[in-house]
């Protein structure tokens, strides 16, 4: 699993515990998804306040950027939507476009991409097993975390398993160019999947043999400290207060 | 194609939530009723192999290619339970560690990806192959349609959603006829590949198919793991 960012770094948020990022993050994004498109400058706080977090977090802007391309389905949807959407008209050169849907476009793009820069810098701080820790101490069911906590293990595996039969296949010749490649990409799957499940069959004989229960043991770090919350807290606060400010000055 | 945050207003994406945690509950008792304590590790690795399965890359001419969704084969390979968990950690996945779909967009992603897609699959399905046989005419058509529905039915939901929580000024008739058309495309070929790999392990390891195994057997199974 691609843990993004540098691992390295002992930045704040690295050192944090996992359970808090995630309220914090989630706290944040509500924060945001939250505040009413208008007036615009409020997100431009909450973009400043981010930036500062990426800056002192160690996690590189390089990082940030290019793993927001996630978001580019929905960029083409916002960028259209000035075109189709209804409402009054505005002029903008030689183009008319719809004045609610300029502003649907806004509110889509502008929460999507600090949504996706909070769920980035959770990302990119925590890594995958530490994640799984967190949403275990938040009292997620044991068993969804027990399912993800397999994934996190053997996800490399299989996809290797997978490389490992692409090259195969190219060894023998295979291009795959076309619908013509699917009977072959599909039995190769086929193939993914019987070996996955079977891997599956052999880790639960594993961890039967290991004395494995059906529960998964208490997570070994300590618990959060208040101290810990109270650093973790001050991103949605502070993006709180910025919100509270903006309804005061509008009103 | 996963929701953001902010594109479903917060309280249709909270019901959505709630919806989708009673169903995930629901499939989570399932599963612990026909894996016991095989489902983990089971699902655990459904849930890997259905991440890798979408990042192939399937071309499709023209130099574009698409992936699959996944919902169709991974409920017709290891049944709805524990093909709805698995889709619902691979979804969790992608919105915790790739910033793929919006946090507090979870519970519609799930809603949709997982549970509508898992169960339309799933009884599409098994009503086909109950009419057609488990014979390659009745497999290949039914995960034919598997795919091609639960891509369908996932895009309804979506367009459902907008119609209640849509953050944009677009004519619901506009939005639902561009998601229809679109998805009936990227479903027809999610169609084609999902029954060409359910084919090829049917062929191999019919056993493991659960969506070809007779009802009866699975509830006496039931009863024993109950006795």
């Amino acid at each position: 699993m691609p843990p993004a960012g540098d691992v390295s770094g002992a930045s704040w948020p690295r050192r944090l515990p996992p359970q808090v990022k995630i309220v914090a993050a989630v706290a944040t994004i509500l924060v945001i998804v939250l505040t009413p498109p208008r007036p615009p400058w409020v997100f431009l706080g909450y973009a400043l306040i981010l930036a500062a977090v990426v800056q002192s977090s160690g996690v590189g802007w390089r990082t940030v950027f290019s793993r927001m391309r996630v978001e580019v389905p929905f960029v083409a949807f916002a960028v259209l939507l000035p075109f189709i959407a209804t409402g009054p008209e505005v002029t903008l050169g030689p183009l008319e476009l719809s004045e609610p849907g300029l502003w649907a476009a806004w509110n889509i793009l502008i929460k999507a991409t600090l949504g996706i820069v909070v769920s980035i810098l959770l990302a990119a701080t925590t890594e995958a097993p530490d994640l799984v820790v967190g949403l275990q101490r938040l009292h997620v069911p044991d068993i969804l975390v027990q399912i993800l906590a397999a994934m996190v293990r053997y996800v490399s595996v299989v996809t290797g398993e997978w490389q490992r039969m692409s090259r195969a296949r190219a060894a023998r010749g295979f291009h795959g160019h076309g619908p013509r490649s699917w009977p072959v990409l599909a039995r190769s799957l086929g193939t993914l999947f019987i070996r996955s499940y079977e891997r599956g069959e052999r880790v639960h004989l594993a961890m039967l043999s290991r004395g494995y229960t059906g529960r998964l043991p208490a997570a070994g770090t300590a618990a959060a400290t208040s101290a810990d919350w109270s650093v973790a807290l001050v991103l949605p606060l502070t993006v709180l207060a910025v919100a509270a400010l903006s309804w005061w000055v509008a009103r | 194609m996963h929701i953001p945050d902010g594109f479903i207003d917060a309280p249709v994406a909270a019901g959505a939530a709630v919806v989708a945690a009673i169903g995930v509950g629901v499939c989570l008792r399932g599963a612990r009723r026909t894996l016991d304590d095989r489902t983990a590790p089971l699902a655990g690795l459904v849930a890997v192999f259905v991440f890798a399965a979408q990042m192939i890359n399937f071309p499709v001419g023209a130099g574009t290619s698409g992936h699959l969704v996944g919902a169709a084969l991974a409920v017709i390979l290891v049944g709805p339970y524990a093909g709805v968990l698995a889709l619902t950690v691979v979804l969790a996945v992608q919105a915790l560690i790739f910033a793929d779909g919006g946090l507090t967009a979870l519970g519609l992603n799930v809603l949709n990806l997982a549970l509508i897609a898992g169960l339309v699959a799933w009884f599409v399905f098994r009503g086909v192959v109950r009419v057609a046989g488990t014979g390659k005419p009745g497999i290949v058509a039914g995960a034919w349609l598997a795919g091609l529905l639960s891509v369908g039915g996932a895009a309804l939901g979506f367009v459902a959603e907008f119609a209640l929580g849509g953050t944009a000024p677009v004519s619901l008739a506009a939005v639902g006829g561009a998601m229809v058309s679109v998805h009936v495309v990227i479903g027809a070929i999610e169609g084609v590949i999902t029954a060409l790999v359910v084919w090829s392990v049917a062929t191999v390891r019919p056993d493991l198919v659960v969506g070809l195994r007779a009802p009866a057997v699975a509830s006496s199974e039931r009863q024993a793991v109950a006795a």
